[in-house]
């Protein structure tokens, strides 16, 4: 397959299990063709180059830099954005644990963190904090000072394992909560 | 940061990735996992005219034993390797380093090859596979041809690679695995380049003489460093503290490491040598409490 510079490709691929089918350069980055041409600005771009991990999104349920991707490169993947994460109006139990353990305060590191949690609490039965700080060195937050970042993280694990989390958010956890929701 | 224009090919066979490089010449580069050449692209620290990607290539994906080699297939993602159960038992040291590289957001994506024929002094993989005595499976369009890693690294970002050649895979020899292992690196934060990494793999005979040891460091040249001057000095020896610390000074007298930004050439000097000792420690021990069980 060959695509010259000033042609464009017509890319398909599935996001937030949504098929889309657009025009790129070859030069895109996945980030980009997540937002422009998607309309999917959830999936934040902070450096660019790799180091701060807003962009963070799920590629075949990895998380990976979706601006170290070139969207070309991701042609047939199933990818999973922030977007993708509340079902039927309900947050994911993540989203939950963050807005009650006050994980987040601009949120602009928010998107990128969650869809790392997503793929770490798979792969993880029982974190300890060490796990959970190690899966967060590939994240930038400036606001929080990652505590309550760790505890939320944390607080989804504990409830797991006590079988509290049902698929679609946990009720429990809804009425704990500060801030009214919208 | 956007990367600038380039054309995009891809090949479905390292075949077809052959010709096309060998069309292009200089002007096409390679793109495999990209961690390493998005950013560069992004920065336009390089404008390749031709980009050949070769993430999708299937066959170059694999972990497997052979006879006494575990071969790696070039486009295996770190992170396949880093919880390979094969490469946990055969080769403990990759084990031990692969989570040292990056994060696992981009060990998710970045490839084991790709690590390798960047060649950053500081790399973790580069820096096992000096120890471990492996050799590397190179392609172009003429031939298929094997290079020692001790032969493989050339200086900063360069190796023996041919513009014209693909790495196919690394090849590991498992016929004796040292029961003894370490391997630790220094960086400001977790995920960070290491400022100086090490890497040892060493075996005792019944009197807990060690009886075979390579010791690497990273980030104290422009290629990864075998310390040579200490299998003379510590074979046949039992590991005393004294040993430890004229075997770790031996270890950072012949390197000559330049001081940057991050760090003085005094003080990689010193990270060398305490690094040294550490891995050398923990090696020695992880050997003699191993001695005893079957290989
Ligand atoms: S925008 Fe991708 S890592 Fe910062
Ligand atoms: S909440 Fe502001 S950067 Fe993390």
């Amino acid at each position: 397959m060959q695509v010259k510079r000033e042609e464009r490709y017509s890319l398909r691929l599935q996001v937030n299990g949504k098929r889309y089918e657009e025009q790129v350069e070859p030069r895109k980055l996945l980030s980009d063709f997540l937002r422009e041409d998607c309309g999917l600005t959830g999936t934040h771009v902070g450096c660019e180059h790799g180091v701060c991990g807003a962009c963070t999104v799920l590629v075949d349920g990895r998380a990976v830099r979706s601006c170290l991707i070139l969207a070309i490169q991701a042609e047939g993947a199933d990818i999973t954005t922030v977007e993708g994460l509340a079902k039927d109006g309900k947050p994911h139990p993540l989203q939950e644990a963050f807005s009650e353990c006050h994980a987040l305060q601009c949120g602009f590191c928010t998107p990128g963190i969650l869809m790392s949690s997503v793929e770490f609490l798979q792969t993880h039965a029982d974190p300890g904090k060490e796990e959970i700080a190690d899966m967060l060195s590939g994240h930038l937050c400036r606001c929080t000072g990652y505590k309550g970042i760790v505890e939320a993280v944390q607080q989804v694990a504990d409830r797991r394992k006590e079988g509290e989390v049902r698929e679609s958010g946990d009720p429990v956890s809804i009425c704990s909560r500060t801030t009214p929701t919208v | 940061m956007k990367p600038a224009a380039f054309d995009y090919l891809r090949p479905s066979t390292v075949e077809e990735a052959c010709q096309y490089l060998q069309e292009y010449g200089e002007e096409g580069k390679l793109i495999a996992g990209g961690q390493s050449l998005v950013p560069i692209l992004n920065m336009r620290l390089s404008t390749p005219e031709c980009l050949i990607d070769i993430s999708g290539l299937e066959e170059l994906k694999y972990i497997r034993e052979e006879g006494d080699w575990l071969h790696i297939g070039a486009l295996t993602r770190q992170r396949d390797v880093e919880r390979s159960a094969l490469v946990r038992e055969k080769t403990p040291l990759l084990a031990e380093a692969l989570p040292y590289i990056g994060h696992m957001q981009t060990r998710n994506r970045g490839t084991f090859g790709g690590s390798l024929v960047h060649a950053d002094p500081t790399a973790e993989i580069p820096l096992s596979l000096l120890a471990l005595q492996a050799a590397v499976v190179i392609q172009s369009a003429e031939e298929i041809r094997a290079v020692d890693v001790e032969d493989f690294f050339i200086t900063y970002l360069t190796t023996d690679l041919m513009p014209n050649e693909i790495l196919r895979e690394v090849k590991i020899p498992t016929r004796h695995i040292p029961k003894g292992y370490s391997f630790q690196e220094y960086s400001r934060k977790h995920g960070d380049f290491a400022l100086v990494s090490a890497a040892c793999v060493l075996d005792v005979d019944e009197q807990e003489r060690i009886a075979s040891v390579r010791l690497t460091l990273g980030g104290v040249d422009a290629v990864p460093v075998l310390a040579r001057e200490v299998e003379g000095l510590i074979l046949g020896e039992k590991l005393t503290d004294s040993l430890l610390l004229e075997a770790s000074r031996a270890a950072a007298a012949d390197i000559d490491p330049e001081g940057d930004l991050h760090a003085s050439r005094e003080y990689r000097l010193h990270l060398a040598q305490v690094f040294a000792a550490r891995v050398l420690e923990t090696a020695y021990h992880r050997a003699v409490l191993g001695k005893g069980s079957a290989t």
